[in-house]
């Protein structure tokens, strides 16, 4: 019998009655009193010399405020990256200044130079066009192995040459996964792209500053996955205001798949602007404008190799990756290709030896940071995708050769640094060929044959790494950020909670997830728990909500305050009760001592907390109010397996998605429907990459795909009825819920599932293609069906 | 957008007026020209709109057997109305866009615009349509002069566009996947002395009759009488989406689907 109610119910997402009939309170939705509007003038060249910004014509302009360009910020920090990386020399990364406005050059299409700010966008966007700006153009800097070619011109001059950094991990394995390959049986390489993706949510971004000139006090209103994270940043590095007098409010957001997780320049001038022209300043950013200054997401070049000994066992694995950073480092940009993606290289197999070569690399392109399952995708992609060359070169089933190299003792420590607490490969593969129907797949391929079309099938396993992150090991890594989470579990006077937590919902559901916890552990209704979040002013420090982290840390904060809450309430109750705390027994919302029929409701403890009539005052304080830290002891694991079934129209190239199964292992479940929800994003967004999407570039830097003109979402119609099953459960050992996080999972565990099964149809139509890069576009298929 | 002035006359007459004034621009159901607005690629000093110009709307089949459609029907009507008539037409129309597109886009601007990707040109130009302005008729082999210019006079409207109908019609599509316009769509229309066949979204001077094809088909109404004929990439859009090779390809793949679903 499913639940009802509390952990493993189906609750309804409480969120989407206000989401679904318009009473959201998203950020472009507040409006403040006096509010002037800013218009960005972005630069239409990728890269060149800034000689002049002239706005004499402009400011005399009807309804212009003031207009600022990158010689008002020079004061003022640059926009900080919140990861450094160490390379393979001992060297720290090259890092560049990121500046508000463009100052002396311009380095991508779409880099600020100038802010009008203005009555309104209209007159803001009227006076940016009679801004006279000169520059002198130089050639750009577009593809990443050019980019680092002796000679090559530089993003940044200051800088010795376009390398970022040059990354080796583990560099004390790498004679050793050399020699391995010499004495190989056979050796697997794979050469391919990983797509450059806009991550396209919903809502735009937008930032409203304000400053009340007497209290000195600012206030950010802004679409972020972190608003305490953007305080620190914003304040403590570039704007120098502190934490006690800058407010940062991310109300509802809708949606971010890590887009938004980012420090961006317009928050940091919307905060400067109001206190500049002393009344509330707001941008709401165009769709034209989010292709090209939303971080775009993936861009790796890899060649991947796997050694295998004469009994197809995997022995060694190496990689070579360049990772496109962009024009600058965005706030997490060097983490991604490295400690989010050579820590996932060994996936879900027991191959020995592993090196991971990484080299980041600056191009005049928008910069490019975490986007939905950020490393972990590129790792599972590559891997599973060699997995499956490996086995057509061998002539073995590719799902045996996967089997037969599966971890299957836990814990297990890989050779990349990370233990894997828990995990059962093989039985969420079991559970794939079951809800896949494999055994059907021949009979369904002739009945595709029959209507002239090919029918493929492809599969793939992956493993990732959430709940971010112990902080500790983060901090040697390079984190300039803790990776705990906090909750305040604040009790009110008749027994109703509120949970103001540091994890930040832009669509994930805690409203309602999180209260079903709490409501286990108490065994109250849901109802009577409300979830804050999104509001430096009443919420504990936290660093919000990426690589599916909210419930396996913010919500193990969230436990941990409740548990405080309950010590604290079983010692009232034993009070009340006149009877031994030891004996004392929380269940079903009452208190009750062992082995007898008295009880005290859970109301009548919370009301006794703050009408302390008849209470301990000698031994507690009265009131119920705990918060928490919780700081991880290690990532959670979460993986599955995944397979895909498509059919491609030989004469055009075109490949639909007839099936889609997948099997995941995402220890506890907390709500089955928004797990099952999480899982059908995350595929549809893997699909796209798969098939759709594709942000590109020219070799002036001029963005070919700006727009949803030329750029493909993937569409409903488009998509198929997925099964998933997360039936196959083993708990992560050390958060109290046993839960590992399911965001990213679909985005990370979809593209080589797709891929693999494009080239199994193409081989039953007898073409035997190696490998085709994402985006499986018709031109792509048909092209290697006809080269 | 800039700032315009608005005008919205009841009869031709008034617009033909209303659109002598200095730079002004027709708007008919402004599927192209609204985000154009948008993005400040047009400053029109008035805008005069056609959709409160009631003798430009609706089908009818008129005394000579043609179907007539006014230049200001939005495609669901013609999606409806013109099914019992000309069901390849009323196809085409039902597969313009999306639902929203189809409520407010009108044949009339559609051929007006001729958009080397849009699906109306190929309808009009394989069914040997004419195209009525304020002014005059024009034939369809005349009216299209290469991507976005047609044989329209400034502040001339296309009222009305009169099809013959064929035996049979049939317009095959395959959508570039972001826009969902036609990469390339190719309209077969099978007429009693003879066929004709229109291509959309492949050439650089936009829509155009595959004559090779029309001769072989008009020879032998087959799949077969394709086979062979081939048209040169080299003069084929080519962009993020598909090489003038594809395209070319792909016009031949469309073509003989067309066939393939009239026989």
């Amino acid at each position: 019998m499913p639940k009802d109610g509390g952990i493993g119910a189906s609750s309804k997402r409480r969120e989407d009655i206000r989401f679904l009939t318009g009473e959201g309170n998203y950020t472009d939705d507040i409006n403040l009193r006096g509010q002037a509007y800013v218009f960005f003038l972005r630069s239409d060249i990728a890269h060149g010399t800034l000689n002049s910004v002239d706005t004499s014509a402009a400011e005399s302009m009807p309804g212009v405020v003031k207009i600022f360009t990158g010689a008002d910020f020079t004061e003022v920090g640059s926009i900080p990256c919140g990861w450094q990386i160490t390379d393979k020399h001992g060297e720290v990364m090259q890092e560049p200044r990121h500046p508000v406005l463009a100052f002396g050059k311009v380095r991508h299409v779409g880099e600020p130079i100038a802010a009008v700010v203005a009555e309104t966008l209209g007159q803001a966007r009227d006076a940016a066009e009679a801004i006279e700006v000169d520059i002198s153009e130089l050639p750009a800097v577009i593809d990443m192995k050019q980019a680092v070619k002796e000679g090559a011109p530089k993003v940044h001059d200051d800088l010795t040459s376009n390398l970022c950094y040059d990354w080796g991990f583990v560099e004390e394995n790498k004679a050793a996964v050399d020699k391995a390959f010499e004495d190989a049986h056979h050796v697997t390489t794979l050469e391919l792209v990983n797509n450059r993706l806009v991550a396209n949510p919903m809502e735009p971004r937008v930032a409203v500053g304000d400053y009340a000139r007497g209290t000195g006090d600012h206030t950010l209103y802004t679409t972020s996955q972190n608003p305490h994270v953007i305080r620190l940043l914003m304040g403590a590095f570039v704007l120098g205001i502190p934490e006690h007098k800058l407010r940062v409010v991310a109300p509802d957001v809708g949606g971010g798949f890590g887009t938004k997780i980012f420090h961006y320049q317009e928050e940091a001038f919307c905060t400067f602007a109001a206190k500049a022209c002393n009344r509330p300043v707001k941008w709401t950013s165009s769709r034209s404008e989010a292709f090209m200054s939303d971080a775009h997401g993936r861009d790796h070049v890899t060649k991947i190799q796997m050694a295998l000994d004469a009994d197809n066992n995997f022995t060694a694995l190496r990689t070579d990756t360049y990772a496109n950073m962009g024009a600058y480092l965005s706030t997490f940009a060097p983490s991604v290709p490295t400690w989010l993606h050579g820590t996932l290289m060994a996936g879900n197999y027991k191959t020995p030896l592993i090196y991971v070569n990484v080299k980041a690399v600056f191009t005049n392109t928008v910069p490019v940071d975490a986007y939905r399952g950020a490393g972990r995708p590129e790792a599972t992609y590559q891997l599973e995708r060699l997995v499956d060359k490996c086995a057509h070169e061998l002539g073995v089933d590719p799902i045996a050769l996967r089997r037969q190299n599966f971890i299957t003792e836990f814990p297990y420590a890989t050779p990349v640094a990370v233990e894997y607490d828990t995990g059962d490969y093989i039985a969420t593969m079991d559970k794939l060929e079951e809800i896949a129907d494999i055994a059907g797949f021949e009979a369904r391929r002739k009945e595709s044959e029959a209507k002239g079309k090919l029918r493929g099938f492809g599969v793939n396993c992956y493993i990732e790494a959430c709940g971010i992150a112990p902080s500790n090991l983060v901090g040697q890594l390079g984190a300039r950020a803790g990776l705990y989470e906090s909750a305040t579990v604040r009790v009110n006077a008749t027994g109703g909670l509120v949970v103001m937590t540091g994890s930040h919902s832009h669509g994930q559901g805690h409203e309602t997830a999180f209260p079903q916890v709490i409501a286990e552990m108490i065994g109250i209704d849901e109802s009577m728990i409300e979830i804050v979040h999104g509001d430096t002013a009443n919420t504990p420090m936290g660093m919000g909500t990426y690589g599916s982290r909210s419930l396996a840390v913010g919500g193990s904060a969230m436990v941990r305050a409740t548990e405080k809450i309950i010590a604290k309430a079983k010692k009232i109750a034993s009070h009340l009760l006149e009877a031994s705390e030891g004996d004392i027994e929380l269940k079903d919302g009452a208190f009750s001592v062992a082995g007898t029929d008295k009880s005290v409701a859970w109301g009548d403890v919370t009301l006794a907390a703050y009408v302390p009539h008849n209470y301990p005052l000698e031994d507690i304080e009265p009131g119920l109010e705990e918060t928490a830290f919780y700081d991880p002891s290690n990532f959670t694991y979460p993986s599955g397996a995944y397979a895909c079934e498509v059919e491609l129209d030989p004469e055009t190239g075109h490949v639909t998605i007839e099936r889609f199964a997948a099997a995941d292992d995402f220890g506890n479940i907390v709500n089955p429907m928004i797990v099952s929800g999480q899982v059908h994003g995350g595929i549809a967004q893997g699909i796209g990459q798969a098939l759709m999407e594709n942000c590109a570039y020219d070799s002036d830097g001029q963005l070919l795909s700006a727009s949803y003109m030329d750029y493909a979402m993937p569409r409903a119609s488009d998509l198929p009825f997925y099964t998933v099953d997360h039936s196959c459960q083993t708990p992560c050992t050390h958060n109290p819920l046993g839960v590992k996080g399911c965001g990213e999972a679909g985005a990370i565990g979809s593209p080589p599932a797709v891929v693999n099964a494009v080239l199994d149809a193409m081989r039953s139509g007898g073409k035997n293609v190696d490998h085709i890069d994402m985006p499986v576009t018709p031109q792509r298929v048909w092209a290697a069906m006809n080269g | 957008m800039y700032n315009f002035d608005v005008e919205k006359p009841t009869s031709i007459a008034d617009a033909v007026k209303a659109l002598s004034r200095d730079e002004a621009q027709p708007l008919s159901g402004g599927q192209t020209l609204i985000p154009t607005l948008k993005a400040r690629l047009a400053m029109p000093s008035v805008l005069v709109s056609l959709s409160g110009i009631s003798e430009m709307r609706g089908v009818r089949l008129a005394d000579d057997g043609r179907l007539c459609i006014g230049g200001g029907t939005v495609h669901r009507t013609v999606a409806q109305e013109a099914e019992t008539h000309y069901p390849g037409l009323a196809s085409l129309a039902a597969r313009i866009g999306d639902p929203a597109v189809r409520n407010r886009g009108t044949i009339g601007g559609s051929v007006a615009n001729n958009d080397p990707s849009a699906c109306y040109p190929a309808g009009v130009l394989a069914s040997g349509a004419t195209i009525v302005t304020n002014s005059r008729e024009i034939e369809a082999d005349n009216f299209f002069q290469g991507m976005f210019s047609t044989a329209l006079e400034e502040g001339e409207i296309v009222t009305e566009v009169k099809f013959p109908i064929p035996e049979k019609a049939r317009y095959e599509k395959f959508i570039q996947p972001a826009s969902r316009f036609p990469l390339v769509a190719a309209f077969v229309a099978k007429f009693n002395d003879g066929v004709r066949v229109a291509v959309t979204g492949a050439s650089e001077n936009g829509v155009f009759r595959w004559t090779e094809a029309e001769t072989a088909l008009s020879a032998d109404f087959s799949a077969k009488a394709l086979e062979g004929l081939k048209l040169d990439g080299g003069s084929m859009i080519s962009d993020l989406h598909g090489s003038g090779t594809y395209r070319a390809h792909l016009v031949g793949v469309m073509t003989k689907r067309a066939v393939l679903g009239l026989i």
